[in-house]
């Protein structure tokens, strides 16, 4: 057992966990945050793309045990109240999910990308969305409709950051 | 998975002890491979010793005609490092190629190179750049360090902390990734450095990374994308199995080869 002390969407957790419990498996069974998805558990489909330290990363292939003092941060904490975040907000627009069993590991790493190629002044070009969804899978295959709702909510977020300065 | 310790290490010696006091100790670089292997009832260490904790081992240091990556140093930050980008833009390119953003997000350039994955992309570059391998005892050349399909010349306990890359003239890798894994089917890491050229085959040889002599000799005499063309990759040891044949990936051989001469410029 290791005693973890972490952030999760803004609130302070401290669990007693076992050395091989999953990140994923922490936030679902121990938070009971199940918006954080199991899709594979082999690492390949993005389904339980969680954020840790601003970085999106795969929750199943992380252990728990090895984030004492983390900040994470899954689905269920982006939205500010009632008001989705622009990223979930544009999927809604653009049906950018149909049976949604993706979805919350879609969101969570197209906000990640959007963050970087910000960071770095990059263009997020739709080509490049679709390179940075290699880790993501849809079994629906509804690609298409995703890859709008990251570039619509991709413009919507540099609007935001740029009425923030 | 089955039961394992997990310890912390805050420094080199830390680690060193955590190992040398385990009856099967793994080292946790980013556990990108080590995890799922775990999971699937593949390996079963005793304990687990992160390294991810340990101050030195993080980071890019550069030196006289040399970039020194800590071996903790994850594959998106060696991508978006701004002396790598500068000195070998090709070993950044290559970072930012590995598997998906997420797995770059943990992934450690030491866990690559210690794993020695016959389809991971770092030991390509380590060999094709003929860096060195620096560990918590010794340095050890890449010539000496690849030994077979997951085998190294590390001891038992023996942790990597940085590798050193010499400064190339010019350098380029290109890979033909798995359409599934989108680890390399074939993947070649070309360098020119003094005048000296490496040639480094990742994903195609049975026992892991080589060296492509006859490549590398064809290159030597003329670094074009022609005599990249033209020099011979035997089939002889090279992989065959469900993904390509061997003569799929002996001609990918050259194709990738010539497109990293192409990049390399």
């Amino acid at each position: 057992m290791n005693n973890v002390k972490m952030t999760v969407n803004g609130k302070a957790v401290s669990r007693d966990v076992p050395d091989t419990t999953l990140l994923s498996e922490f936030l679902r069974e121990d938070l009971r945050l199940t918006g954080t998805h199991v899709g594979c558990d082999t690492s390949q489909c993005g389904a339980c793309v969680v954020h840790v330290d601003g970085r999106a990363v795969k929750s199943c292939t992380t252990l728990a045990a090895s984030l004492d003092g983390a900040d994470v941060t899954t689905i269920e904490g982006i939205a500010n109240g009632g008001d989705l975040h622009p990223m979930q907000a544009a999927f809604n627009t653009h049906h950018g999910l149909q049976c949604g069993f993706c979805t919350p590991g879609m969101i969570m790493s197209g906000i990640d990308m959007v963050n970087r190629f910000q960071a770095d002044g990059k263009d997020l070009t739709e080509e490049a969305i679709r390179e940075e969804l290699e880790g993501n899978i849809c079994r629906c295959t509804g690609y298409h409709n995703i890859v709008k709702a990251i570039e619509d909510a991709a413009g919507t977020m540099a609007d935001m950051a740029k009425a923030a300065e | 998975m089955y039961e394992t310790k997990y310890h912390k290490a805050a420094s080199v010696q830390d680690a060193v002890a955590a190992l040398s006091g385990a009856s099967e100790g793994a080292v946790l670089a980013g556990g990108q491979t080590l995890l799922p292997t775990m999971k699937q009832h593949l390996a079963s260490p005793s304990d687990l010793v992160d390294v991810r904790g340990i101050a030195g081992m993080q980071g890019v240091t550069v030196g006289d005609g040399t970039i020194t990556i800590g071996a903790a140093t994850r594959h998106a930050d060696v991508a978006g490092n701004a002396d790598v980008k500068a000195h070998i833009p090709g070993l950044a390119a290559l970072a930012g190629g590995i598997g998906d953003p997420a797995v770059r997000s943990m992934g450690t350039i030491g866990g690559s190179v210690a794993n020695n994955d016959p389809a991971a992309d770092y030991p390509a570059a380590v060999l094709g750049l003929g860096a060195t391998v620096v560990t918590d005892r010794r340095e050890i050349a890449a010539d000496d360090f690849f030994e077979g399909m997951f085998s190294t010349a590390l001891d038992d306990g023996e942790i990597i902390t940085a590798i050193r890359f010499p400064v190339p003239t010019r350098a380029a890798y290109a890979k033909f990734p798995n359409p599934a894994s989108r680890y390399a089917m074939v993947g070649v890491f070309v360098a020119e450095t003094g005048g000296n050229v490496r040639v480094a085959v990742t994903g195609a040889g049975e026992d892991g990374v080589f060296r492509h002599d006859g490549m590398e000799s064809a290159l030597a005499s003329d670094f074009s994308v022609a005599s990249a063309a033209g020099a011979t990759t035997s089939q002889e040891g090279v992989l065959n199995d469900m993904h390509a044949s061997a003569a799929y990936r002996a001609h990918l051989v050259n194709v990738m080869a010539e497109r990293a001469v192409s990049k390399a410029g």
